[in-house]
């Protein structure tokens, strides 16, 4: 019955509910003598009528339940989301952000008045230090690329400070699109180096781009085909005997907890996805956050501030030669402890078995499905690995996209598409240590079956999926013909005025 | 806390079919020469009871549930239950990006709404789906109008918060923009000066209410800029514009604002949310992700991300922005905070906000403890001049329960002695009187 009631009233709008003199919150009555905003503002005061919605508390929480009910999250079912670690988000983490001495707390209040807070945070900084290897830690970045910004730009005021004039990153064509996007607005050129026929970083290649005007390579490690870059080592002593910084994309992080740290592999700076590895919800969207850790050789560059302990008390400081504030206040405080409730939770046992497992189930995927998709790398992968539907296009015109859609009917969020580019038609599986043999299994099985499918009536496939709330999108309408907010069918009189 | 379901017999059946004999064998490409070779120093996990004691303690560490009169960008405005109720709920909170529209239509149509909210509030015509906070929502307004009008020069009012005039600093230091800014008197900013400075700018930046609670000429500052062929970048509160006139309709090309007063807790700070909307004519130069509505393929209603070469994970080095997550769930909840209070309800509320800090104002004058900041008009937060030292008189006040406003010295040097007080809707005459007599007794 619930899901009838979800679908019936599909893409009504919350402004198209209630009547215009419903409400939910009212003011509180004023018990000081009222201002007139038009005398205090003048010219300020509004004057266009406002269109929010009007509705009672009952028709908001329907409509957000109605919602609700047509979304898909970890709570739902298997995400297999590739790069993105899609795994169970701790209920106990949503508690203790809402404590009140955490979210009751204001960002200006003296520092003796928050020394839990602070005691959280340089917790919390201290384990990234021991997990990446690198001991300075700015939590202050609120996502991935963020964190890349910050790393970027501590690398540029690092070179700049030696009077060191750098230009140009390397980026492999495996990585991220925020890579490239960081490089941009760092004001820094983007030399892309091919990989191997590995999936690694094709080192004679590397050797060629690097120069004089290098600043830094930014990489991710195990990389975006889930691969381990054998060459590691390699590859940062090159970069550092060229002058130039490594940079560690940390999205990865969750598939090498225990077994080798960022640091130990030669890289000056990286990123750690909270939302991600430590199992902080990813909210539809965000928030999440992007602590960057560095080398001490970077650590005064760090963003403002970082906090530190002296004796019993936590503060506040600024590094020497900052490269200032990336966001207002400190960080994003409600994932951080989330975060850190996490680590602690978990500890630093079972963080070793967080890795382990991701890295088992990617490989029992991996195994079961490789005979039938193509496996562009051959290679035991970590957390995550790369198909390819290839094959299935030329035989039967059955595209990436079309074995998605199909999932869907399977009750399964589909694996990450045409990403990384390198592969083509790419199907990017992570299952994450928190889905159990039946779950891996069941997955497992749907693909198989929409192979067989694909041969024998790939329309099926075209036409997926069926049973969801709504089927394909027109997305090339939504381009062509914007509708990107909802306005007033009649408008108002005043409206001209 | 252990959250892996498969087992120790499991774990040997998933080996035999991989065909490896142990799980060390999966991690065989990490050199040995990099390998920690160590168990992780971090303590041992803990039960949920254990764990939950530990947080709670963190937390019974802090000083919290005083009365605030702190603002600068992080208010403590009421949130309604409902807010928690319908934004928290897991089905959203554990999604990520709906990237796959069919099973994501609850976040996809959460977001059309709250993009649709921010148009009405602000007046414009097309918002994205968030970005990290106002501060960052700044700096991307400036990067936009350097590509808008490829010009490298922003300009932005000295009476901007510092905080976010220094991110916008952090973010010119790749050379995509310089920063210049426009000096302030009497609390605002000083639009005589900016005639010479905006020649030749990509943009012309003011927040009204600025820092110091006060109002700004925006429909003269956005002549200001267009006059120069800058685009003129608007930073708002959002709770005001209940009562403010969106900078829409006063010639605003960009308007950006910190969403956290809509139904976010102040949680130290962060997470806040980064309200960031347009003239439809700069939409293919926005930042972020966008919602828009169509129609599915039987015709029915529904939502997608679109216009995505704009971004990173199509267009790369050249995308508008790098980035990829932003802050949806806080998004979603001032979408719902502003379906609970509506049109009338968020009047209702700055309204409020204005009548009390007037009367705060008044009253913390008449004390004779402090002199005035502006004589400009000011909103839900003002500043003043405090005659005595700030950091006593705050701490005098914090042994009894009060938030004594944000002192102004600490975050910008030049600012020794302001104090900048705030209030919202959730203080009472009775706290404000109560308030104000103990700074009388100090
Ligand atoms: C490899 C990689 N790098 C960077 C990012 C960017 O992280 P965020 O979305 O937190 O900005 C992602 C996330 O999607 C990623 O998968």
């Amino acid at each position: 019955m619930s899901e009838v009631a979800a679908r019936r009233d599909l893409g009504r709008l919350i402004f198209e509910t209630g009547a215009p003199e419903s409400a939910c919150v009212e003011p509180p009555e004023l018990d000081v003598p009222d201002v007139d905003p038009a005398s205090a503002f003048g010219d300020a005061v509004r004057q266009s009528p406002l269109m929010l919605p009007h509705v009672t508390e009952g028709e908001i929480a329907r409509h957000y339940e109605r919602l609700a009910r047509l979304n898909f999250g970890v709570d739902t079912g298997f995400y297999p989301l590739g790069s993105c670690t899609m795994k169970h988000n701790p209920k106990i983490a949503e508690r203790a952000c809402r404590l009140d001495g955490f979210a009751g707390i204001h960002p200006y209040q003296p520092e003796e008045t928050v020394q839990g807070a602070l005691r959280l945070m340089h917790g919390l900084q201290e384990a990234l230090a021991e997990l990446s290897g690198l001991p300075a830690v700015t939590l202050q970045p609120a996502a991935g690329a963020h964190g890349e910004l910050a790393g970027l730009l501590v690398i540029r005021a690092y070179h700049e400070s030696r009077g060191d004039a750098r230009r140009r990153v390397l980026i492999p064509d495996s990585a991220h699109g925020t890579n490239p996007a960081t490089v941009a607005m760092c004001g820094y050129e983007v030399t892309q180096v091919p990989s191997d026929e590995r999936g690694g970083v094709d080192v004679a290649a590397l050797r060629d781009a690097l120069g004089p005007d290098v600043a830094a390579i930014m990489l991710t490690n195990p990389n975006t085909l889930g691969l381990f870059d054998e060459n590691v080592m390699e590859v940062t002593r090159l970069v550092h005997e060229a002058g130039a910084l490594a940079y560690y994309d940390g999205a990865n992080l969750n598939a090498i907890m225990g077994k080798v740290r960022p640091g130990d592999m030669g890289f000056d700076a990286v990123h750690i996805n909270l939302h991600k590895t430590f199992g902080t919800p990813h909210g539809g969207g965000g928030p999440g956050a992007g602590p960057v850790c560095v080398t001490q050789a970077l650590a005064e560059f760090l963003p403002d501030p970082v906090v530190a302990k002296e004796g019993d008390r936590f503060s506040f400081v600024r590094p020497a030669r900052s490269i200032g504030r990336l966001r207002s206040f400190s960080g994003n405080f409600g994932v951080l402890v989330r975060a850190y409730a996490y680590i602690r939770g978990v500890g630093g046992d079972g963080l070793a078995e967080v890795s382990e497992q991701a890295v088992l189930s990617a490989n029992y995927l991996m195994a079961r499905l490789k005979g039938v998709y193509d496996l562009p790398y051959d290679r035991s992968c970590m957390h995550e690995f790369v198909l390819s539907a290839a094959r299935l296009r030329r035989a039967h015109g059955v595209r990436t996209l079309d074995i998605a859609k199909r999932l869907l009917d399977f009750g399964v969020h589909p694996p990450t598409v045409y990403f990384p580019l390198i592969v083509d038609e790419a199907l990017m599986i992570e299952p994450t240590e928190t889905e159990s043999l039946e779950t891996l299994d069941a997955f497992a099985d749907a693909m198989l079956a929409i192979a067989r499918e694909a041969e024998r009536d790939p329309e099926l496939l075209h036409g997926a999926p069926y049973t969801t709330p709504v089927r394909r999108l027109d997305e090339a309408r939504a381009v062509k013909e914007p509708d990107l907010a909802w306005r007033p069918r009649t408008p108002d009189a005043h409206e001209e005025a | 806390m252990r959250f892996v379901p498969v087992t120790c017999e499991q774990r040997e059946r998933m080996l035999a079919s991989i065909g490896v004999p142990s799980v060390d064998a999966l991690f065989a490409p990490i050199p040995d020469e990099a390998r920690l070779g160590r168990p992780i120093a971090l303590p041992d996990g803990l039960s949920e009871v254990e764990l939950a004691a530990e947080l709670e303690a963190l937390a019974a560490q802090d000083v919290s549930g005083l009365v605030s009169f702190a603002g600068g960008g992080c208010y403590d405005h009421y949130v309604p239950a409902i807010v928690d109720a319908g934004g928290s709920k897991p089905a959203f909170c554990t999604a990520y990006p709906p990237y796959q529209p069919e099973v994501s239509q609850g976040t996809l149509q959460a977001i059309y709404e709250y993009q649709s909210m921010v148009c009405a509030l602000t007046g414009m015509d097309v918002a994205n789906a968030s970005v990290y906070d106002g501060a960052t929502a700044l700096a991307e307004a400036a990067l936009m109008a350097a590509r808008v009008t490829r010009r490298e020069r922003v300009v932005v009012s000295g009476a901007v918060h510092p905080e976010w005039r220094e991110v916008l600093r952090t973010y010119a230091r790749g050379g995509t923009i310089e920063v210049v800014e426009m000096p302030v008197f009497d609390g605002v900013t000083d639009l005589d000066a900016l005639g010479g400075l905006a020649e030749g700018a990509a943009a012309v930046i003011v927040a009204s209410p600025n820092f110091f609670g006060c109002i700004e000429d925006v429909r003269a500052a956005c002549a200001c800029a267009h006059d120069a062929g800058a685009l003129a970048v608007v930073a708002v509160n959002p709770i005001m514009l209940g009562v403010m006139e969106g900078p829409g309709a006063l010639g605003a090309d960009i308007v950006v604002g910190e969403g956290q007063p809509l139904g976010n807790p102040v949680s130290f700070g962060g997470p806040g949310l980064g309200i960031f909307a347009a003239r439809e004519q700069f939409l293919r130069q926005m930042p972020g992700r966008i919602v828009g509505r169509t129609v599915d393929v039987d015709g029915r209603p529904g939502f997608v991300l679109t216009m995505q070469t704009r971004e990173q994970h199509i267009r790369r080095e050249k995308a508008t922005s790098n980035i990829c997550s932003n802050h949806s769930l806080n998004a979603l909840a001032a979408a719902v905070y502003l379906a609970a209070v509506g049109s009338r309800g968020l009047a209702g509320i700055a309204r409020a906000c204005l009548a009390k800090a007037r009367y705060l104002h008044d009253a913390l004058l008449q004390t004779g403890r402090f002199e005035p900041f502006s004589s400009a008009p000011f909103a839900h937060e003002f500043a003043l001049r405090y005659l005595g030292d700030v950091a006593s008189m705050q701490a005098a006040l914090l042994k009894r329960g009060y938030l004594a406003g944000v002192d102004a010295g600490r975050i910008d040097d030049g600012l020794a002695r302001v104090v900048i007080f705030a209030v919202t809707e959730k203080r009472t005459k009775a706290q404000i009187d109560a308030f104000v007599e103990e700074v009388a007794s100090l």
